[in-house]
């Protein structure tokens, strides 16, 4: 193993020591297309210093590159920023291996790795601003309760300006390269975008509170190395500004049609909508449940103005897939949207209502109060059809003014 | 009135704030919020708040 894992240099006395797991599709309810890495670091102070660990099935790999620059037993201090399974699922093992002098999380991080883990074992936690000398260096923590965790911190490694950012600022991205600037810039943005609208979205008041503190904290940061995919040791502004434009959420002239259907006539519909949206100037995307998954559906909304929902009726109610996607987008708390929602029906119909009523549950600021057809729409209905799409389109483009 | 804090996220609920998204006007103190309010960062029921110190 040892000879071949090895760590990689982030800069010097600092190491990347994680895992890329190239064939995960299933994170939690996100496709993750393009896989991921989880990210660990090594910091080779007088008192060496690991940030986080990876997901338990990489935890040997980790070791190797580990050992491929120190010997893992002189780790003095382990750093968990964050107590989810993909960054701290080896942390009890690798504790056991290496028997460190101290291990550190902030307050909601030990009680979580405790509700986690249950060891045998102290670990100290540290607050909002306090610093560590780790020898010939000094760590700064950050708290960031809620993004995405009550457990989430940064740490901060003053004489690299580094920041160790978990999960903020990251992406699911397995690659060979270690940095953003040694990668393709438009998988780059759908992927930190992806990330955004799946896991930070509904936390976004905090996102831009976040980004004002830590401009306010006088720290200057040249390298951002979060928990996942590439770390950002060029231009750390692109992410920064992307974060602080998605958390502003300020509404675009797009809009995402999403729905299913049984027999092709919700489908129909979906189309004339997107007609009609488009020659009212809004660019669309049209994601057909059977094709799309729910987590692409979200990252379309990010950047979306409108979104319009359409659902056969089965069984009283709105079709399971529509549920899932509305369930999953309710959770994600997007602001400043119009919508409008529609579909076929045989005999009760009841889903529009059913989604209109969850839109305006999600704040949704809704156009119509959605069109229903029975069985398969004629010329007049996929005629109203299309007007409802303008009228969307219309909302739309004195919102986005 | 005294603030309280959400332990599970660290959100403070400002009685002078209120939680207007919520419809919970400025000036309503804690007890007076219903049972049913939860914490508008991260879900928390009232259960999980503890009184502000220092």
């Amino acid at each position: 193993m040892k000879e071949t894992y090895r760590a990689v240099e982030v800069c010097d006395r600092v190491y990347w020591v994680g895992a890329v797991d190239w064939g995960v599709r299933d994170f939690h309810g996100y496709l993750t297309s393009r896989g991921t890495t989880y990210n660990a670091f090594l910091i080779l102070a007088d008192k060496i210093t690991l940030i986080d660990t990876v997901k338990a099935p990489f935890k040997q790999e980790m070791l190797a590159r580990i050992a491929s620059v120190v010997n893992p037993r002189d780790i003095s201090c382990i750093i968990s920023n964050h107590a989810e399974m993909d960054h701290s699922g080896s942390l009890p093992w690798i504790v056991e291996a290496v028997q460190p002098e101290k291990v550190f999380a902030s307050v909601n991080g030990v009680k979580a790795i405790a509700d986690h883990f249950h060891m045998d074992r102290e670990i100290i936690a540290v607050k909002d601003g306090e610093t560590l000398r780790i020898g010939n260096m000094t760590l700064t923590f950050v708290e960031t309760k809620m993004l995405h965790w009550p457990d989430s911190m940064f740490t901060y490694l003053g004489e690299k300006e580094l920041l160790f950012s978990s999960d903020a600022f990251g992406m699911h991205l397995a690659s060979s390269e270690r940095f953003a600037d040694e990668l393709d810039d438009s998988v780059l943005e759908h992927e930190a975008a992806k990330y955004y609208a799946n896991i930070l979205l509904p936390l976004s008041p905090l996102v831009t509170e976040l980004l004002h503190s830590v401009g306010g904290l006088g720290i200057t940061i040249n390298t951002i190395a979060p928990d996942h995919g590439p770390i950002w040791r060029k231009d750390v502004n692109r992410p920064l500004d992307n974060y602080a434009k998605w958390a502003a959420q300020k509404p675009t002239n797009r809009a995402v049609v999403v729905y299913d259907t049984m027999w092709e006539s919700t489908a129909a519909m979906a189309r004339a909508i997107g007609e009609g949206l488009t020659a009212g100037g809004t660019s669309i995307r049209l994601m057909p449940l059977k094709s799309c998954h729910r987590s692409d559906v979200a990252t379309e909304v990010l950047d979306a103005g409108a979104l319009v929902v359409g659902s056969p009726t089965m069984n009283n109610n709105m079709f399971p897939t529509v549920a899932d996607t509305l369930t999953y987008l309710k959770g994600l708390k997007p602001k400043n949207m119009v919508g409008a929602t529609f579909g076929s029906y045989g005999w009760s119909g009841e889903a529009v209502k059913q989604m209109t009523e969850m839109l305006r549950a999600m704040k949704v600021e809704m156009v119509d109060e959605g069109i229903k057809v029975r069985y398969v729409p004629d010329g007049d209905a996929l005629a109203q059809c299309r007007s409802l799409g303008q009228r969307v389109a219309e909302s739309l483009a004195e919102k986005c003014k | 009135m005294k603030k309280y804090v959400c332990q599970v996220c660290g959100y403070v609920y400002d009685p002078d704030k209120g939680d207007p998204d919520s419809g919970v006007d400025p000036g309503t103190a804690f007890e007076d919020l219903p049972d049913d309010w939860v914490c508008p960062v991260c879900g928390a029921s009232k259960d999980q708040f503890e009184e502000e110190t220092g």
